[in-house]
C-alpha cells in the first residue's frame, strides 16, 4: 500500500547539512498498522510527512497505491492527498471553526454538494461519539475529544490510509488507551492501512502489527512488533525497550552457585501453560524467577522472563521448553 | 470668556460629518488594500506557502518607506498624485488618497503579524486534506486571524482618526481642521474642547466596536 524507496532528506541551515532521512526504504501492507519509533530528531516526523509530500525528498520515491507521489503535479497531489487522511500531536482543528465545520471542512475543500456534507459530517459526529459538541469549538473540548475530531476529520474525505503524528503524545494515559483502541477498530472495521510515529513503545505494543525502528534518519530494525519487542537486535530498540518497562532487573550475584541464567519468552497459547512447572517436574530442576512480564502484543499474549536453574538435568529442561515452542536464550 | 460663544454648531456638524467620511472611506480602502498585501507579505516569507525572498523583499521595503514617512510629509508629497487620482487635493475626496497611503502599509503589517500569529498546524493540516494555497489562506489562514486582523482594524481605524486631523491642514475639513484653524489659530478655547471631546468620542466609540467584534469571532 506505501512504498518508500531509498527516501533521503536533508536540512540545509547555517550550521551545515542535517541528513534528516538516510536512504530509507519501508513498505507497508494494505490493511496493517505500522508503527515507525526513535527518539526525538531520529527523522520520523519527517518520514510520516514525506508519505503525503509535505515534506519532499531530495532523493528516492513515495508510492501510496500504485500512484508514485514524488512524481505529482501539485494539482495531483491535492487529489491524492485526500485518500491519505492525518491526525496530529497537538490535533490541529481550526480555532475559528465548530466541531462540526473542523469535520466537514476537507469536504468543502474538495467541494462536495452541501447536501452530501452535511450527511457525511453527521455520520462521522454520530460514529465517533462527536453528536453531542457539534456546535462548540475546539478549545471547549478536552485533549480527547480534540484528537476525536482530528479523526473524524481525516476520515472525511474516505481515505485509504491514516497517518499519525504522535497522535497520543499530548494525551494521559487513560485517553491514550481510548484512542487506540479507536484507531485499532478503524483497522480492523474499516480495513484502514495506518502509520504511526511515536516514541511511546506502549503504543507500538498496543496496536501496530509491524515496527520500525529510526534512528539519525537510517532504519536499524524492522519486524514484526512481537519479534521486535521480544528479541531487539540493535541497542536504541534494547534501551527504548528497557526504559518502557524499567529494564531487565534482575540480579546476577543472586543465582545460586552452579546455576544457569537463561532468558525464557513464551507466545501464544503457551504463554498461560504450566509449561515451567511440568519441566521442573519431569527433570527435576528447580527454577527462580528474577524477573518477568506477561501481557499482550497487539492482543497476542506473550511471557518473557528471566529465571535461574539449579540442580536436576539442566540441558533436559532446555530442550523441553525448546521443543514446547518456548525460546530460551542462555545468559 | 464666556463658553462656548464661538461655538457654531452647524459647522461642528459638517466637520464631524466630514471627518466620518474620511474616516469610511479611507477604512474601506486601507482593508481592501492592506490585507492583500499583508497576506502577500506573510505567503512570501520565508519558510511560508510562497516563499520568495526577492518579492518579500521589494513589499517589505515599500511598506518601511511608506510607513517611515510622517504623514504630515506624505500628505504634501501626495498632492500630485491625489490630483491625478480624484481630480482635487481638496475635501474629502483629496484627503483619501494620503490616508489610504499613509494607512494601508500600517494595517497590512498587523495582518502580516496576526497570520503569523496562526498556528503552523493548521496551514500543515489544510495541506494535508488537499487544500490549494487560496483555500488555505481564505479558508484556515484568515479565519483564524480574524480576531487579530479586527484588533489591527481597530488600532488602524483609530491612527485615521488623528491622520483625518492632520489632513486638515491640507485643506481636507473634518474636526482636526476646525480645532486648528478655530481653536489653535483664533484662540478659540471653546472650539478646541468641542472637537477634541468630539474626537476623543469617535475613538472610544471605534475601540467598542472593535473590542466587541474581536470577543465575538475570538473562540481561543
Amino acid at each position: 500500500m506505501i512504498r518508500l524507496e531509498g527516501v533521503t532528506k536533508r536540512y540545509r541551515s547555517a550550521a551545515g547539512v542535517r541528513v534528516a532521512l538516510d536512504a530509507v526504504d519501508l513498505s507497508v501492507a494494505r490493511g496493517q498498522v505500522f508503527g515507525v519509533v526513535g527518539r526525538s530528531g531520529a527523522g520520523k516526523s519527517t518520514l510520516i510527512r514525506t508519505i503525503n509530500r509535505l515534506e519532499t525528498p531530495d532523493a528516492g520515491k513515495v508510492f501510496v497505491g500504485d500512484q508514485e507521489i514524488t512524481a505529482m503535479k501539485p494539482a495531483e497531489l491535492r487529489a491524492a492527498r485526500r485518500r491519505i487522511g492525518m491526525i496530529f500531536q497537538h490535533f490541529n482543528l481550526l480555532n475559528a471553526k465548530t466541531i462540526a465545520e473542523n469535520v466537514a471542512f476537507p469536504l468543502q475543500l474538495e467541494g462536495r454538494p452541501a447536501a452530501e456534507i452535511e450527511r457525511r459530517t453527521a455520520e462521522l459526529l454520530d460514529q465517533l461519539g462527536l453528536a453531542e459538541h457539534a456546535k462548540k469549538h475546539p478549545a471547549q473540548l478536552s485533549g480527547g475529544q480534540k484528537q476525536r475530531v482530528g479523526i473524524a476529520r481525516a476520515l472525511a474525505c474516505g481515505p485509504d490510509v491514516l497517518l499519525c503524528d504522535e497522535a497520543t503524545s499530548a494525551l494521559d494515559p487513560e485517553t491514550t488507551d481510548e484512542i487506540l483502541g479507536l484507531l485499532d477498530g478503524l483497522n480492523r472495521d474499516l480495513g484502514l492501512t495506518i502509520v504511526l510515529i511515536t516514541h511511546q513503545m506502549e503504543v507500538v505494543r498496543r496496536v501496530c502489527d509491524r515496527v520500525a525502528v529510526l534512528k539519525d534518519g537510517r532504519l536499524v530494525e524492522e519486524g514484526a512488533t512481537a519479534d521486535v519487542f521480544l528479541h531487539p537486535k540493535s541497542p536504541v530498540t534494547r534501551a527504548m525497550l528497557a526504559e518502557g518497562e524499567g529494564g531487565e532487573t534482575h540480579d546476577a550475584s543472586v543465582v545460586p552457585a552452579g546455576g544457569r541464567l537463561a532468558r525464557l519468552t513464551f507466545r501464544g497459547g503457551s504463554t498461560y501453560a504450566p509449561e515451567l512447572s511440568r519441566v521442573a517436574r519431569t527433570t527435576g530442576v528447580d527454577y527462580s524467577i528474577l524477573s518477568g512480564r506477561i501481557s499482550r502484543i497487539r492482543g497476542e499474549p506473550y511471557g518473557q522472563m528471566v529465571v535461574a536453574f539449579t540442580g536436576g538435568d539442566a540441558d533436559a529442561a532446555v530442550a523441553q521448553l525448546t521443543g514446547r515452542g518456548v525460546v530460551v536464550e542462555a545468559l | 470668556m464666556e463658553f462656548f460663544v464661538n461655538i457654531d454648531w452647524p459647522e461642528i456638524l459638517r466637520a464631524t460629518r466630514d471627518t466620518l467620511l474620511m474616516l469610511g472611506g479611507a477604512m474601506v480602502l486601507t482593508v481592501v488594500f492592506g490585507v492583500p498585501l499583508g497576506v502577500l507579505l506573510y505567503l512570501s516569507g520565508k519558510g511560508r506557502l510562497a516563499a520568495n525572498p526577492v518579492l518579500n523583499g521589494v513589499l517589505s521595503l515599500v511598506v518601511n518607506i511608506l510607513r517611515s514617512v510622517p504623514f504630515i510629509i506624505l500628505l504634501i508629497v501626495m498632492l500630485p498624485v491625489t490630483v491625478l487620482l480624484v481630480g482635487t487635493s481638496l475635501g474629502v475626496a483629496g484627503a483619501i488618497p494620503p490616508l489610504v497611503v499613509g494607512a494601508a502599509p500600517f494595517y497590512a503589517r498587523l495582518v502580516e503579524t496576526a497570520l503569523r500569529e496562526v498556528d503552523k498546524g493548521v496551514v500543515e493540516a489544510t495541506q494535508a486534506m488537499g487544500g490549494s494555497t487560496f483555500q488555505i489562506v481564505t479558508r484556515a489562514l484568515l479565519p483564524e486571524a480574524m480576531p487579530g486582523i479586527i484588533a489591527g482594524a481597530t488600532v488602524t481605524a483609530i491612527a485615521l482618526v488623528s491622520y483625518t486631523a492632520m489632513a486638515g491642514v491640507v485643506g481636507a475639513g473634518g474636526l482636526g481642521d476646525l480645532a486648528i484653524r478655530f481653536g489653535y489659530q483664533r484662540f478659540q478655547t471653546d472650539v478646541m474642547v468641542v472637537t477634541v471631546v468630539l474626537l476623543l468620542v469617535l475613538v472610544q466609540i471605534l475601540q467598542m466596536i472593535g473590542d466587541r467584534l474581536v470577543a465575538r469571532v475570538s473562540h481561543r
